[in-house]
């Protein structure tokens, strides 16, 4: 994962966006075991209470689960995963779409320049 | 639950100049915080004031409830801001050394930490490089089990590899149980490191914060708002 941190954020919802992106793009299976938090922490570089917290987050939102004496594992829930995945592409979808009103243009001139960039990617 | 680190009223001056004016700070165990403030803000003192090389003018400083004294020191270990170690010893003599002074040191972790450093032994701290040395005094510092750790200034002089390995050193010791204090004013570096952030200026405390909750409440990085809070 690579562990790059915004400015403008708290650190714990930075690390909670990385770890999801990892298990809905299937980089952490469902099932996985994961590092130790304090693993986690040092390869982040991170205080160990802050990957604790985002742990904490991901448990309550359902993607994780700790087993008390066997660790932490992304969950078999592939329907929480893929809702996960839904919200968050949702939200890039819609900062996409502040960013693109910003620069002054309308719905349809949005979809007509996402044809056209799909069509020069092919090329 | 005893508060770690406790200071109460806490005011010192030499002479005419008043180097701590008013200090209150209570630390639970398991955090690790940042002392951040301009330099003569008062953030030394504070921590001679918590070693004991300092007695307060005014008010009082507890570490796990009791006074700075022989029972305090015991369960501090402290890294000075400037070097304190024998220079003539290398990392083993350093190692008979610390276990010879304090019943805490932990030995075998000193030597793995050594070891990863891929250290010649036999080297005196006085022919080593400036961060190679700075690096050697932390892991003895680290390789105690201390109630409280006092790191003044650990990361200034040093290049960022080292700064790095520094950090990483003092996040692979973390302790639930331990309050680590890290003095510096080079907040972008540590910053991830730490729990909360105690900003220091002309000896008062203006603020206890967490580090996530300056970020969420500001949109701006600790460092970023530092300036803003500190700008000349």
């Amino acid at each position: 994962m690579d562990w790059v941190f915004n400015n403008d954020m708290p650190i714990y919802t930075q690390l909670v966006d990385k770890i999801k992106l990892s298990i809905v793009s299937g980089q952490l299976p469902p099932g996985e075991k994961l590092s130790t938090v304090r693993d986690l922490a040092a390869e982040a570089k991170v205080n160990p209470n802050t990957m604790q917290r985002a742990f904490q987050e991901l448990e309550r939102a359902g993607l994780v689960f700790s087993q008390r004496s066997s660790g932490r594992f992304v969950t078999e829930d592939v329907e929480v995963i893929m809702e996960a995945k839904k919200a968050m592409a949702r939200q890039y979808v819609e900062s996409f779409m502040k960013s693109m009103e910003q620069l002054g243009y309308a719905e349809e001139e949005i979809l007509h320049l996402l044809e056209e960039g799909k069509k020069e990617e092919k090329q | 639950m005893t508060a770690t680190f406790e200071c109460r009223g806490l005011s010192k001056h030499f002479g005419a100049t008043q180097a701590l004016d008013g200090v209150n700070i209570s630390i639970a165990p398991g955090r690790v915080v940042g002392l951040l403030g301009p330099n003569g803000s008062g953030k030394t003192t504070l921590i001679k004031l918590a070693n004991g090389l300092l007695s307060p003018s005014e008010g009082e400083i507890l570490i796990c409830g009791s006074r700075p004294g022989p029972e305090t020191k015991a369960v501090v270990s402290y890294l000075p801001d400037k070097t304190c170690m024998p220079q003539w010893m290398n990392a083993q003599q350093l190692m008979d050394f610390f276990q010879d002074f304090y019943g805490d040191f932990d030995r075998q972790r000193a030597e793995e930490m050594l070891g990863r450093l891929g250290l010649d032994q036999k080297q005196k701290l006085s022919q080593m490089s400036k961060g190679t040395k700075e690096k050697v005094q932390l892991i003895m510092v680290m390789s105690r089990k201390a109630k409280l750790y006092l790191l003044d200034e650990p990361i200034g002089g040093v290049d960022p590899a080292t700064r790095d390995y520094i950090l990483d050193t003092i996040i692979r010791n973390y302790d639930p149980e331990a309050v680590v204090i890290i003095s510096t004013h080079l907040i972008s570096d540590v910053e991830k490191v730490l729990d909360e952030v105690l900003f220091i200026n002309q000896g008062k405390v203006t603020l206890q914060a967490s580090v996530d909750d300056i970020r969420q409440q500001y949109g701006m990085s600790v460092d970023e708002y530092f300036r803003e809070v500190f700008k000349c």
